[in-house]
């Protein structure tokens, strides 16, 4: 059995490592806020070490319904986020040099593991977030609680809340999608 | 017989119903077609078009939308503004400083937005005051009064605020003559001729931040100089009076300042002045004016009193002035698009004038003059003049420019606007105002470049036009289509006081640049605070300062104790807001003085003296948030002889447990 991967492989695996080296310098998510009062919209970009955009002014308006304020050094994510990426982009580099359809696997299924992980990781802070609130808040609503949606569209009190993958996470995913073209490729290949 | 009767009864009505449809155009005529359609700006849509209005004697400059008409905001100027504190906080008191002591108001007559290459740049609008001559830059970013000169020697500051091709300079010419300030003045008014002077003050404008100077002044003959404009392209270098009053009278001017067949527009070659003053030929003046800047960082205005002006005596010098003769006192003095044209109107003329800076030209060269006037030559009336617009319609006061050649004069006295070619002279059509038209103003209008398809007509009576309010009326503006060969009214919008000259921009040149918040991070006032932290009381003798914050929805402190009668407290508030839109209004029960109003990251400072014993409440003017009306303080006030201690707190309630929503 062959256990050399192809040229193409070599090149989506390189070509993954750019795209994740890259993703890291531009946020990787956002989320768009939308209000009669804010007709040109807040915008909360989340980068893989920072926060961006109009944090300030969702921070001040978040108290009224004690949300707690976004800071990032709250977040251990800000500060190891960045190093698994680049964990990443090492990893597929390598797995492109070395040559090997096992290491090429081990790579895809771990990133794949790492996106969903990352994405629970997201949606727990996003819970937490929208549910952990300041019993003293001006504003209590029975019942509410203001979670974020984890993708999509969602009505929050006077807000629409719409949150989807920025630039470094549609980075991200094509580095994914790249990886799995690979292991496609050389899993057909060595079944040849 | 009866055939008789009939046929006069047939006629006579015929003759009545023909007398009616004589009558003049009426408010049921004015409008036609799609008029409301030209007009209408939907909600939410922005329109093309800000049009800067002076206030006349309101001091403030309007701003409005075209061609909806709406207004958007009212700035203080040469007035005081209870409204946003203009005039009452600590740090604007001395924008309205002069050589004399704070004055509170004053008349403003004309608006002149700022040129780059002769077109507006959108940067600044400058105003004049007409009585206590003064000149204001108003800052465009920030919708703001940047900077007040006071002018010496000068007196009724009316042919002014005019500006040169480049903002080099402000011109500033005084309606009054006076003796000038260094001499004398204790003399019998009769003596006009011989001891009264009329003052031209040439400011130049900062090319960065367009601070104010007095580069100099030229010492004219004592008449009234009445309106101005600057020369462009190839009458580049030269600008325009027209003055009035030539007869030199001081008394009963109505009659007496008549008399003559032709007053006259001064050219004035402002470059050979510059020239002599560079050269050391001007006379340093012993005179008293204010200077007063406004400044962003430390959001504090300062006043400044200078003491010296340069003067250059137009009679010492040959090549600096020349006199053309203009039928019967000249008002608007104004210059085409091309800068070959320049229009006289003769407010009590029955033509309109108009001359050739070329014509003009070779006239000086030729010495085509006809004797002096007070030491200044006189061209031969024919030598300037390029032609005449026959009949143009009664009491002729201002002309504004299109792009096609056209031109546009207010008829004050027969109440319409006159569309009039300036090539060929002719009239080509002329729409009623209603009434009593005094400015007009065409987008772009005096500029290289008018550009709008807008010409706004300033009205000084409404009677019939409006619904009544008592005694006073407000004035009006109306607004005109010319995008077409016949003018086309589309809209009636009131003004705020009396609509003297005004401009217009396109919107695209000023909206983008405009100042959303103040960044406190670039805050330089003495007094700032700059977060809650940081928030105390210092007194200082009998002065106490409270260093205070505000945000949605609280100030901090809340609650200040241990001030005493005899205190003068300073309310240092800075808005530590940095969202647009987010102001915080601060006012004080029972203190003599307005409120203030804090845009984000500003500081302002409220000056009390408490005049009572007990507990005065303060809070916020302007509804920030839904907990707006949460958003108040109290301060103790104690005998001068009280021990109570100086106290300051927020969140703190008695018995004192940490309030939670400020842990």
């Amino acid at each position: 059995m062959n256990t050399k991967i192809s040229i193409l492989t070599k090149i989506l695996l390189i070509a993954s490592f750019g795209l994740l080296i890259y993703s890291v310098r531009v946020p990787i998510w956002q989320i768009d806020l939308n209000a009669p009062q804010y007709p040109e919209g807040l915008n909360l970009k989340i980068h893989a070490d920072k926060l961006g955009g109009d944090v300030d002014i969702i921070n001040g308006l978040n108290h009224y319904i004690g949300m707690k304020t976004l800071h990032e050094k709250d977040f251990i994510e800000f500060t190891i986020l960045k190093y698994i990426i680049y964990f990443f982009a090492v990893f597929a580099l390598i797995a492109a040099l070395i040559g090997r359809k096992k290491i090429v696997y081990i790579l895809f299924f771990s990133f794949v593991a790492f996106g969903v992980i990352a994405m629970i990781d997201f949606w727990r802070w996003e819970y937490n977030y929208g549910h952990d609130l300041d019993p003293h808040a001006a504003i209590i609503v029975p019942g509410m609680a203001y979670q974020p949606p984890l993708i999509g569209f969602k009505q929050l009190l006077n807000f629409g809340a719409y949150s989807v993958p920025d630039t470094g996470g549609w980075l991200f995913v094509s580095s994914g999608v790249l990886m799995l073209v690979a292991v496609i490729k050389e899993f057909k290949f060595s079944k040849k | 017989m009866k055939n008789y009767l009939l046929t006069l009864t047939v006629g006579g009505i015929a003759l009545t119903a023909a007398l009616q449809s004589c009558k003049p155009n009426n408010t049921n005529n004015a409008v036609t077609g799609d008029a409301p359609v030209k007009a209408y700006v939907a909600p939410g849509k922005y329109d093309e078009v800000y049009n800067f209005v002076s206030g006349g004697f309101s001091g403030q400059m309007s701003v409005y939308g075209l061609p909806s008409g709406r207004l958007f905001r009212v700035i203080p100027v040469f007035s005081v503004d209870p409204e946003k504190g203009w005039g009452y906080s600590e740090e604007s008191k001395p924008m309205l400083n002069t050589s004399r002591g704070f004055i509170p108001w004053d008349d403003f007559h004309h608006v002149e937005l700022s040129k780059t290459n002769g077109e507006d740049d959108g940067r600044w609008a400058f105003g004049n005051a007409n009585n206590t001559p003064r000149i204001a830059r108003i800052n465009l970013r920030t919708f703001k009064t940047d900077e007040i000169i006071e002018l010496p020697n000068s007196a009724g500051n009316h042919s002014s605020p005019f500006i040169t091709e480049n903002t080099e300079y402000v011109v500033a010419g005084t309606r009054f003559s006076v003796p000038p300030d260094d001499v004398n003045g204790d003399v019998p008014i009769n003596s006009y001729k011989q001891n009264f002077k009329g003052y031209l003050s040439f400011v130049s404008v900062g090319k960065e931040k367009g601070n104010l100077e007095i580069a100099f002044q030229l010492e004219c003959p004592g008449v009234n100089f009445d309106l101005s404009h600057t020369g462009k392209g190839p009458s580049s270098g030269w600008f325009f009076f027209s003055c009035y009053n030539t007869e030199q009278a001081n008394t009963l001017l109505e009659v007496n300042a008549s008399q003559r067949d032709k007053d006259f527009i001064m050219a004035v070659n402002w470059k050979k002045a510059e020239e002599y003053i560079k050269a050391g030929k001007g006379r340093k003046v012993a005179v008293k004016y204010a200077h007063n800047v406004f400044n962003d960082e430390t959001h504090s205005a300062t006043s400044e009193i200078k003491n010296e002006v340069t003067v250059l005596n137009v009679k010492d010098f040959s090549d600096l002035c020349y006199m053309i003769p203009c039928p019967k006192s000249p008002h608007g003095c104004d210059v085409d698009p091309s800068g070959e044209y320049i229009v006289g109107s003769g407010k009590l003329a029955a033509l309109l004038p108009v001359f050739s800076f070329s014509k003009i030209q070779k006239a000086i060269e030729t010495k085509a003059y006809d004797g002096m006037y007070d030491g200044i030559p006189v061209i031969k009336y024919e030598a300037a003049l390029y032609g005449e617009v026959k009949k143009p319609g009664l009491g002729p006061l201002h002309t504004e420019f299109d792009a096609n050649g056209n031109a546009y004069t207010s008829m004050f006295v027969s109440s319409e606007i006159v569309k009039w070619n300036i090539k060929d002279l002719k009239v080509i059509d002329r729409k009623p105002t209603f009434y009593s038209v005094g400015h007009l103003c065409v987008v772009g209008g005096d500029s290289k470049k008018p550009t709008g398809k807008y010409l706004i007509a300033y009205n000084k009576i409404t009677k019939d036009r409006y619904l009544p309010t008592g005694p006073e009326l407000c004035q009006s503006a109306q607004l005109f289509d010319i995008s077409g060969e016949k003018m086309e009214m589309i809209l009636d919008f009131p003004t705020i006081g009396e609509p003297h000259y005004a401009q217009a921009i396109l919107a695209n040149k000023v909206a983008p640049n405009s100042t959303k918040i103040y960044k406190i991070d670039e805050n330089k006032h003495p007094y700032v605070t700059k977060g809650e932290k940081e928030s105390k009381v210092i007194r200082e003798g009998n002065k106490v300062h409270v260093y205070m914050t505000c945000v949605r929805s609280h100030f901090a402190p809340d609650n200040i104790e241990g001030i005493k009668i005899g205190d003068e407290v300073y309310f240092h508030v800075t808005n530590l807001e940095q969202d647009w839109d987010v102001p915080h209004g601060f006012a004080v029960k029972g203190a003599i003085n307005a409120e203030l109003l804090i845009m984000p990251g500003e500081t302002q400072t409220f000056k009390w003296t408490p005049d009572r014993i007990g507990i005065t409440p303060f809070y916020c003017t302007d509804f920030c948030s839904a907990l707006h009306q949460e958003m108040q303080g109290y301060v103790r006030v104690s005998p001068a002889s009280s021990k109570q201690a100086l106290e300051w707190s927020i969140g703190t309630n008695l018995p004192k447990t940490i309030d939670p929503a400020t842990k």
